[in-house]
């Protein structure tokens, strides 16, 4: 894999979780945490396709799981930012199509991850997973993720193309 | 199409990855094999939270301060301006007061229940997402801390120290579903243990008292019954007060809501409690019960004016 691409990843992986607890969960915003963390994966899939979408998923996920003041099974957003960034890779073809599909992978993905890190919770017996809970955050967490995506994504998508453009992505362009 | 089925390979192979990491990490529960590599995570990213902490806070800071500055062609906007400005700074001294304030009430409780403490800051708070209370403090094993210390701020029980780095330690919070406090009734011997329910409206914690016959009533104060050997929780840090009771008495077990000394949604200031007391401190640590509010008196003072009768 070229390394550009892979430091870039590695850069941003290590802002978004630095400002997010640091910054944006210390807001204490009404239910969820923007989750800039997911926007970053998300972005990159789009950038660089299916295949580094998964890798840096994975990568972030990980991180997500270990960096303190995590305190979960580690493995649990490995998981769910694997499928996120492989799905939204996969999916870049049709985002091209139009500026309203965007805002709903995101969407998609801000529910979904909640959801399958909460069922894989659930399954272990997490006494922190509860209906309640999980129903509290869920609507906050995709709207706070889709207003923050409209400056990440775009920001993010801009520095990929510059630092390594993607062969595929400019001759797949329909602009 | 042979490059999507590697992909597809690839990300077998990671969801099998992760999910094998789980079910070790799960198996292993307080001493998982994971725990090393989480250690090592502390290590190295517990300085790059600390500079983004140092960053971030005055940027937090600033987002409750903040008022656009003006263009200023003219005079009024200039005094709009200086006014926003001065403003500012009034807020911002008032925030540097509150602080020596945290600093004052923490060293009191600490003085008070004989606790020798290590102050740190919270540089660090768990997404709302990983539905885990959790908050990093800026001390680690370097400055004395282990695994499953007592932590305390001005107000109260905070939590306990669950993962150390060297410059950094993870404090799982007294509102997390996983945390259980044993407890005790203000000047009685009635022992219960609360449990954490994350942060909601009223009360924080659910209280279980062990005695069916128990007489506890709303506003009755509790303070930390202290762990075997004193940790993960020395004896008779206040942790909060009872706002409702549920359950008759003479049934099996009596619950009741209790609503936390300690904000958790604005932790800064808070310590580590290094060393227990030497003796038991009981109820000393508690703030003075509030007197009884006394009847208002209407007090009419009359005081003779001299120069009623007077000539000039």
């Amino acid at each position: 894999m070229p390394p550009a691409r892979v430091l870039l990843a590695a850069l941003l992986v290590v802002v978004a979780l630095a400002v997010q607890v640091t910054l944006l969960a210390r807001l204490r915003l009404p239910g969820a945490t923007p989750d800039l963390l997911l926007l970053v994966v998300l972005a990159l899939a789009l950038a660089y396709g299916p295949a580094f979408g998964l890798g840096v998923g994975f990568g972030a996920g990980l991180a997500a799981d270990l960096v303190p003041p995590a305190d979960h099974e580690v493995g649990r957003w490995a998981l769910v930012l694997t499928l996120v960034g492989y799905l939204a890779g996969a999916a870049r073809g049709e985002t091209r199509r139009s500026a309203f599909v965007p805002l709903v992978v995101v969407g998609a993905a801000g529910a979904s991850s909640v959801l399958l890190f909460a069922g894989l919770g659930a399954l272990m017996d997490d006494p922190n997973i509860t209906w309640g809970a999980v129903t509290d955050l869920l609507p906050t967490a995709v709207l706070y993720d889709v207003v923050l995506s409209a400056f990440v994504v775009p920001g993010v998508l801009a520095v990929a193309s510059r630092v390594e453009p993607d062969t595929e992505a400019f001759a797949g362009a329909t602009r | 199409m042979n490059d999507t089925r590697r992909t597809r390979v690839l990300l077998a192979l990671l969801l099998v990855t992760s999910v094998s990491l789980i079910t070790i990490d799960y198996r292993g529960g307080d001493d998982s094999p994971l725990n090393g590599v989480r250690s090592f995570a502390a290590t190295l990213f517990g300085p790059v939270e600390r500079v983004a902490a140092a960053i971030a806070k005055p940027v937090s800071d600033a987002v409750e301060g903040v008022s656009g500055l003006g263009d200023g062609r003219d005079e009024a906007a200039r005094l709009d301006r200086q006014n926003k400005e001065l403003r500012r700074r009034l807020r911002t001294g008032a925030l540097d007061r509150s602080r020596g304030q945290e600093l004052d009430d923490l060293l009191k409780v600490a003085g008070a229940g004989q606790y020798r403490i290590v102050p740190a800051r919270v540089i660090a708070v768990g997404a709302a997402q990983t539905f885990s209370w959790t908050v990093t403090l800026d001390a680690g094993s370097r400055d004395g801390i282990r695994p499953d210390m007592t932590v305390l701020d001005g107000d109260g029980l905070v939590g306990r120290v669950k993962t150390v780095g060297p410059t950094t330690s993870t404090v799982l919070l007294a509102v997390d579903p996983e945390s259980s406090v044993g407890v005790r009734l203000e000047a009685s011997l009635e022992v219960g243990f609360t449990t954490g329910q994350g942060i909601r409206d009223q009360g924080d914690l659910d209280l279980r008292l062990l005695d069916g016959q128990s007489t506890v009533a709303p506003g009755d104060r509790l303070v930390t019954f202290g762990s075997q050997g004193d940790t993960p929780y020395v004896p008779g840090v206040p942790v909060g007060r009872v706002v409702t009771v549920s359950g008759s008495p003479g049934s099996q077990t009596r619950t009741a809501v209790v609503s936390p000394y300690v904000d958790f949604t604005s932790l800064d200031l808070v310590g580590v409690v290094v060393e227990p007391p030497r003796k038991e401190p009981r109820d000393s640590v508690l703030p003075p019960k509030p007197a009884a509010t006394p009847t208002p008196t209407v007090t009419v003072t009359v005081t003779a004016t001299p120069q009623a009768s007077g000539s000039g």
